[in-house]
């Protein structure tokens, strides 16, 4: 087990100072737990809005963002997730036809399994499904190379030589992530209620072209973009999450798989409470 | 300490540097400066503080106290963009290479230049070569750094380092894990650099026969303070205990705090 610097010092001032100490000691690791936590919270905002800074005024300081490694970072992020966000988004899909006809046979109201599938769909289940999928697959990608390049030396490497590793690294992955997030909750809405649309039409008997009618009937654009608002929002979270664990990599190859792990659960965290949080802000 | 007295503006200057890891103290009150056009040795065992001296020159860290001038810029004063301006001016070959994994060595060399400059790609092609032809690695440049052996991967740092024509060099353990032979052929290398292209350089090393073979001046570090600071001859003939300790390799003995000792074997002692 590898212990942090912080708990293992924390260990030898409570040997040092008796009983009394080792009581205290909980409230200790709890406090400066909380310290760490706050820190890395402010680190990710500064991270953020450096980002911003360096996507806005780059030119200005003769560092500008460069558009392939964004483009770079597009490919990697969205279109190399096409196939399995489209396996995922598809068996979410008919998952949903079969638990709502399942639910709604209870009061004879199969035929409007359609509303129930078009709403949970484009709110809730793409967004949800696209941001778990890019945490793990992407999050954690950004994480072990950030991580790997830390130890390596090579974000040294970067402000030695006069580039700003903020602008370098991070701000194509953040940029290309809230691209190509939303693109792929979209690509999975449409998946998605497709999958959902031949199971519905099998199962209870009415066209395809009845179900795509009935929904374009029941979607608002305000339904879409609440689930494509959200996740921009998961895909900044997704990234900065990343970037923090990546950068704060110590300890070599056991490090870079400690900050990644961190980098998924984090992400994963983050995305469902934020989910809730915007869920009761915007609908209320 | 002051051994520039009628030297010109000096290119580097650190003085009376304090610098903290945590609670512990790493350098204590260090004070040096590196003349135009000379080879400076920063020398000392494991845990001297020489590695970290370097870290600090290159504006990695923020010290507890003391200030850095390069070429008369206070690094910690200067704005985000005269640390950019100055370090145009600065080339650095780590330890391990740093060379950036996901590019080809020869896109790790041009990536100073196309960053920095609006030179055509042609142009800048040439430049990496010439740098590449330097350091006797014409034709690698377009395998990955993972397919290099140790040795290369130190004298592709090393080019990518030069390749923007830099005021200064930096070099940490330029020859360390190297078989003496390849070890050899870089301290010549980096003497053939400061020939060629009338760099200043400072290199850190553990390596005593490196040390005597490069240096115009020696720094020996030692416990995060400068033991003494000198031509090689006088560095050789000091009369410092610890000095010659090093320098011939003798093992040091400490002498032993039994209270001290007993204290640590129980585990009872702080870390600091």
């Amino acid at each position: 087990m590898q212990r942090s610097p912080m708990v293992s010092r924390a260990d030898i001032d409570s040997t040092a100072q008796g009983p009394l100490a080792a009581l205290a000691n909980p409230l200790e690791r709890l406090g400066r737990w909380a310290i760490g936590g706050v820190a890395e919270i402010g680190f990710a905002a500064v991270l953020f809005a450096e980002t911003l800074y360096w996507v806005a005024l780059g030119h200005r300081r003769q560092q500008p963002v460069r558009i392939p490694s964004v483009f770079s970072q597009m490919l990697e992020i969205g279109i190399l997730a096409i196939p399995i966000v489209t396996v995922l988004a598809v068996t979410i899909g008919v998952m949903l036809a079969i638990q709502g006809i399942h639910t709604l046979k209870l009061f004879g109201a199969e035929s409007q399994v359609t509303v129930g599938i078009g709403l949970s769909v484009t709110r809730e289940f793409a967004p949800l499904i696209t941001g778990i999928l890019v945490a793990g697959r992407s999050g954690s990608a950004l994480a072990a190379r950030l991580g790997t390049m830390q130890i390596n030396q090579e974000i040294d490497a970067l402000r030695v030589m006069g580039i700003n590793p903020v602008r370098f690294l991070v701000a194509p992955a953040l940029l290309a992530m809230m691209i190509m997030v939303p693109a792929l909750t979209f690509w999975s809405d449409l998946v998605s209620l497709a999958g959902a649309g031949v199971y519905v039409s099998l199962e209870l008997g009415l066209s395809f072209s009845a179900y795509t009618d009935r929904l374009i009937d029941i979607l608002s654009v305000d339904d879409l973009m609440h689930g494509l608002g959200k996740s921009v929002i998961f895909a900044a979270l997704i990234a900065v999450v990343g970037v923090v664990n990546g950068s704060g990599v110590k300890g070599g190859a056991e490090g870079v798989g400690a900050a990644t792990t961190r980098a998924v659960v984090q992400a994963i965290t983050a995305i469902v409470i934020t989910d809730m949080l915007f869920v009761f802000v915007v609908t209320r | 300490m002051n051994t520039d007295t009628g030297q010109p503006q000096p290119i580097i200057e650190v003085s009376h540097l304090v610098t903290h890891y945590g609670h512990r103290k790493i350098l204590d009150d260090v004070s040096l400066s590196v003349r135009e056009g000379e080879v400076l040795v920063i020398m000392g065992g494991s845990g001297s503080g020489k590695s970290t001296l370097l870290r600090y020159m290159l504006a990695l860290e923020r010290p507890t106290s003391g200030s850095i001038r390069i070429l008369g810029v206070d690094v910690n004063q200067a704005s985000a963009m005269e640390l950019t301006r100055l370090r145009k001016h600065m080339g650095v070959a780590f330890q391990g290479g740093a060379l950036f994994s996901s590019m080809t060595v020869g896109e790790n060399i041009t990536l100073p230049l196309r960053e920095h400059t609006d030179l055509d790609p042609v142009t800048i092609q040439i430049m990496s070569r010439l740098k590449l032809e330097v350091v006797d690695l014409a034709g690698f440049e377009d395998l990955m750094p993972a397919e290099l052996s140790g040795g290369m991967i130190k004298r592709a740092a090393l080019a990518r380092a030069v390749v923007m024509d830099p005021k200064m060099l930096f070099c940490d353990e330029p020859s360390a894990g190297l078989d003496p032979v390849i070890a050899a052929a870089l301290d010549e290398l980096i003497l053939r650099l400061r020939d060629a292209l009338q760099m200043t350089i400072v290199v850190v090393t553990h390596e005593l026969d490196s040390a005597f073979k490069i240096a115009d001046r020696i720094v020996v570090l030692d416990q995060g303070r400068i033991l003494t600071i000198g031509s090689v001859e006088e560095v050789r003939s000091s009369d410092n205990a610890r000095v010659q300790n090093l320098l011939n390799r003798t093992l040091e003995i400490d002498e032993l705090d039994p209270e001290a000792y007993l204290q640590r074997l129980m585990g009872k002692t702080k870390v600091h």
